[in-house]
């Protein structure tokens, strides 16, 4: 899409370039020199990178931050493209929705870094020998940790398109096609992009953490950050880390200040609300483009393109078009349908079944589902003792506004930083002072994550009514019946949502930070996330199904039982306004 | 225009019924047997309460939903999906948000695949006309409501369709903008401005109808029929405090009252326990409110619906709702369009909160059959509790989903204000404690 719609009426002005131009212009050609030249260096054989391994140069950062951030832009091209087909298959085909749907939701449950331990080996065998299938299995790792939510965003979105904007764009004769780019999409702008956002925040954790890789005999490094950190960690470079992290920060900076807050600051205009918003998001980028003059009239032909692609006369396939024609749908097809899912289910059970047991037996299955618990004990833990620490931290801030305003960016900041190139700081000073790997590397898992508990619990004390503020003070509410009775209640559904991210994400850091080395001296927690980090360097494909299978179905159970319960009452009693 | 002989047939609708599938498996029959011939040149209103089936048919004729049954045919040509020359106004409006209105007015225009420039000179003509001017790039959230109904004419208007459907246009708006709309609207019509052969416009506001409308169909609720046509032969610009007018006006009411002697129950011949009887939500101080300025003068006990309905500011639909939810529980008596108040009423008015509470839940429990089931259940379980899907379900063999949570939710509400049982909405539970 083009970044804003324009019309040709001021064209005849438009054509004389200003100020503003030139500044954009460098940007642009800037942005592309940038990507040709990443790109370039993706195409040459594997040997390559044995040739120039990465160094410690910190002269070298800056091009390994591009490769690094490449990925992530390759990643979130995939997804988008992913979101767009995948949400529309299964919004508006009834039976394709049966599958697709939970299988989106298990999906999101899986570990991804346990995702790689297949990709690295699966794309390395497709493209043997090239820098390249190394390259798009790490794309494909951040992919899988950004594409589930923003297709679920995307999936709800579609299926609550007000029902009278459906009936007008059915009775103005909009094509299936016109009506995807006209109605569907832009309504799921703004909960896409908001995902979208989200996605990269923990995108870039993976992207460190897929980097450096090793699977049984295959090791890949591909050169950016994350095996800059690797590379820094084995040669017990303290400094290195520092500058490593130095890059990440100044990355995630443009990539916000550049790419995030110009599309946010655009997308303001498809939020579905009839009354203008007290403040609008704003962005100096997006600003600096909308005064170019000659940088928008470049931005033409795209805007033509997006009109000429959304009036296409596509015609969909019958069983996509949105047909209130369709009578009661047929009993025999569906029973069909459903046998054959059923049958396609049982046979990958049975295939599964005769993998694993061929090598492991049921005790396998019994340790496994310890270090499960053990893990899961870890995750209950933490997230009680973030949510102790942040809660009356974000509310005494949330409800400071000229605070908050400070603060929010920050912590949003922090929870999009990886906290992996942060983990070697902390290795360090759990083996100089001797302290006890099973508790002490715990922290880890919560170290990127807990930021989302604070920045929902902010938004929350923020968005609380004044109104009730005044009244609780006027009734002489104070102490701990001001925190059970008026604040927490306030908040709650603003929390939950920030508890259930930092949950699933302390799960899937548990693979990265139960494990961790300095040097030669590796330091082991016991649990599941332990479990498959050295079933995975040992190449022990079994045990890797395993405990990714068994984490997978922790993690499901811990949403089912306890999550959505809580969001569920937190939604429906607990919502303001 | 109005005197056109061209009497071309734009629509004919013959014997259409609709369905729609009900909790209980049957279909909950919304639209029975409707005939209806639209010829070029006139307006014609579908008149009707909330429920009465008259926006089904209009979907019916925008080819939004399919008929179970009948014919539906538009110029000549059965209706299969949206027809051509066929466009719509709607109540929310439904602009896009993210478009403009010159963008919002062009949409029509592109589906059809009309050139560029033909596009541009078509919507400014059709913002031009509807008084748009000015407004061509705002976003329809920096409008008014009445601005972007406006839009909505305008985008309707342009692609020039024979026949103009609008589902209740003017209900989402205040009464002031409301009234300039429709003489705007009118005034092109008349003038002959408007790029249109017909309008067909579903209301639920009497004096709408009257004054914009030269044929009335009347509907009758459950199932929805025609139930009775009426030509309004009065020219334009028509007058308000026009004794005919007032006259037409007073018998449309009578004729609208006089079908609901008896409270309609969801399904005909279904009469039985008369558990199926559809209850609309009416606050217990709302109608406490009704039977004093009842009994207050001017009316003392007795008042003439339109009178009333224009004293309280309220449309035909909301007051036929307080009336009825009136003689329901037999305080007050609803016949020819007149609202008479009975002894129970009466009494009511002069009471203190809690005698009213005592008198209301005697009237509840023995006219309301629902809220004697409620409370019999209770009584005769040893636990005193009942599960609301256990009523939930009995009442879906009656009526649709919607209903049936709309008859529980004013169960509810009454059951509380008398006093009758207790309802705990989280664990959704019916019993007989009331917290002292």
């Amino acid at each position: 899409m083009a970044i804003q719609h324009t019309r040709p009426a001021a064209l005849g002005q438009a054509l004389r370039p200003n100020i503003w131009d030139l500044v954009a212009l460098i940007l642009v050609i800037g942005a592309l020199v940038l990507i040709v030249y990443g790109g370039e260096q993706t195409a040459g054989p594997l040997s390559a990178l044995d040739v120039a391994p990465v160094s410690l140069d910190p002269t070298n950062l800056p091009f390994y931050a591009l490769r690094t951030t490449m990925r992530m832009l390759l990643a979130i091209v995939c997804s988008i493209i992913f979101t767009f087909i995948y949400a529309a298959l299964a919004a508006k085909s009834r039976r394709a929705e049966m599958v697709l749907i939970p299988l989106l939701d298990i999906l999101q449950s899986v570990p991804i870094l346990g995702f790689l331990t297949f990709t690295v080996v699966f794309f390395m065998n497709l493209f043997p020998g090239r820098v390249f299938g190394a390259e798009l299995a790490c794309v494909f790792a951040i992919f899988t940790s950004q594409a589930w939510n923003m297709t679920f965003s995307m999936y709800q979105s579609m299926r609550n398109v007000p029902k009278d904007l459906e009936e007008a764009s059915q009775s103005f004769h909009l094509s299936g096609w016109q009506r995807f780019w006209r109605l569907d999409v832009p309504f799921a702008m703004p909960g896409l992009i908001w995902n979208t956002m989200m996605s990269m925040s923990g995108g870039w954790f993976f992207v460190v953490a897929s980097e450096a890789i090793t699977v049984g005999d295959t090791t890949v490094t591909l050169p950016g950050i994350g095996s800059y950190v690797a590379l820094a960690i084995k040669e017990q470079n303290l400094p290195a880390i520092g500058y490593a992290i130095l890059a990440m920060f100044l990355v995630i900076l443009a990539y916000d200040q550049l790419l995030f807050r110009p599309v946010v600051a655009w997308a303001d205009k498809f939020r579905f609300e009839q009354t203008a918003s007290a403040t609008e998001p704003s962005s100096w980028m997006l600003d600096l483009f909308r005064r170019t003059r000659a940088l928008r009239a470049l931005s033409y032909p795209f805007t033509a393109l997006n009109k000429a692609v959304s009036n296409l006369h596509i015609a969909l396939p019958k069983n996509l078009r949105v047909s209130t024609r369709r009578g009661p749908p047929s009993r025999i097809a569906d029973a069909l349908w459903l046998g054959l899912i059923v049958a396609g289910t049982a046979f990958a059970a049975w295939k599964v079944y005769e993998y694993l047991s061929a090598t492991l037996s049921v005790s396998d299955v019994f340790s496994a589902v310890g270090y499960g618990f053990i893990t899961l004990a870890r995750v209950v833990v933490l997230i009680a003792l973030a949510s102790l620490i942040w809660v009356p931290v974000g509310v005494w801030i949330g409800l400071r506004p000229k605070l908050s305003e400070r603060i929010q960016p920050l912590a949003q900041f922090l929870a999009a930083f990886p906290a992996n190139l942060a983990f070697p700081v902390f290795v360090v000073l759990i083996v100089r002072y001797g302290l006890n790997a099973n508790v002490w590397l715990s922290p880890l898992m919560i170290l990127g994550t807990q930021w989302y508990i604070l920045f929902n619990v902010i938004a929350g004390a923020s968005a609380f009514p004044s109104d009730l503020k005044e009244a609780a003070s006027s009734f002489h509410l104070k102490g701990w019946r001001w925190w059970t009775k008026v604040i927490l209640p306030g908040i709650f559904p603003y929390y939950i949502t920030g508890a259930i991210t930092a949950s699933g994400g302390s799960w899937n850091a548990s693979i990265v930070a139960e494990v961790a080395s300095w040097g030669d001296t590796h330091l082991t927690a016991t649990g599941l996330g332990a479990y498959i980090a050295t079933a995975t360097e040992a190449g022990d494909f079994p045990r890797v199904v395993l405990g990714i299978a068994i984490m997978c179905i922790l993690v499901t159970l811990f949403n089912r039982l306890l999550w959505r319960p809580l969001y569920a009452f937190g939604e429906r009693r607990l919502r303001l306004g | 225009m109005l005197d056109q002989a061209n009497e071309a047939t734009l629509l004919d609708i013959r014997g259409v019924c609709r369905s729609f599938p009900k909790g209980s498996g049957e279909d909950l029959l919304v639209l029975e047997k409707v005939d209806l011939t639209i010829h070029s040149g006139e307006i014609v209103g579908l008149l009707g309460r909330s429920g009465s089936g008259k926006s089904t048919l209009l979907r019916i004729i925008a080819g939004l939903i399919t008929p179970s049954s009948g014919d539906a045919k538009c110029r000549g040509e059965a209706i299969d999906g949206p027809p051509n020359g066929v466009s719509m106004v709607f109540q929310s409006f439904a602009l896009f948000p993210w478009l403009t209105v010159l963008q919002n007015v062009e949409l029509g225009l592109e589906a059809l695949g009309i050139d560029k420039g033909e596009r541009r000179t078509r919507a400014l003509a059709a913002i031009d006309l509807i008084g748009l001017d000015g407004f061509e790039s705002a976003y329809p959230k920096e409008l008014s409501g009445g601005m972007r109904q406006r839009v909505g004419f305008a985008r309707a208007l342009v692609v020039h369709p024979d026949l103009l459907l609008m589902d209740e246009p003017f209900s989402a708006l205040d009464v002031l903008t409301a009234e300039t709309l429709r003489t705007d609207l009118i005034d092109l019509w008349v003038e002959g401005r408007l790029p249109i052969k017909s309008v067909l416009m579903v209301t639920h506001n009497i004096e709408e109808a009257v004054l914009m409308c030269d044929r009335i169909l009347v509907f009758s609720s459950n199932p929805g029929r025609v139930a009775a046509e009426i030509k309004v032969d009065l020219p334009h610009p028509r007058n308000r405090l026009d004794p005919t007018f007032r006259l037409l006006v007073d018998s449309i009411y009578a004729r609208m009252t006089q079908r609901s002697e008896t409270p309609t129950p969801a399904i005909e011949g279904i009469q039985g326990s008369g558990v199926g009887m559809v209850l609309n939500h009416v606050s217990s101080n709302v109608l406490s409110g009704l039977i004093e300025r009842l009994a207050a003068a001017p009316y003392n006990g007795h008042a003439d619906l339109p009178v009333l309905a224009g004293h309280l500011q309220l449309e035909a639909d909301e007051i036929f709702h307080l009336g009825e939810a009136l003689q329901l529980l037999r305080f007050a008596h609803l016949s020819e369009g007149d609202l008479m108040l009975t002894e129970p009423g009466k009494r009511f008015a002069h009471l203190e909160t809690d005698e009213r509470k005592k008198l209301f839940a005697e009237h509840v429990i023995s006219y309301v059959p629902v809220m004697g089931l409620i409370r019999r259940v209770l009584d005769e379980r040893p636990s005193h509790t009942a599960p609301a899907a256990r009523f939930r379900n009995e009442l879906e063999d009656y009526m649709s989903e919607d209903y049936a949570d709309e008859t529980l939710k004013t169960a509810v509400s009454w059951g509380r204000y008398a006093e009758l049982f207790a309802y705990d909405e989280q664990a959704e539970m019916f019993s007989l404690e009331n917290p002292h």
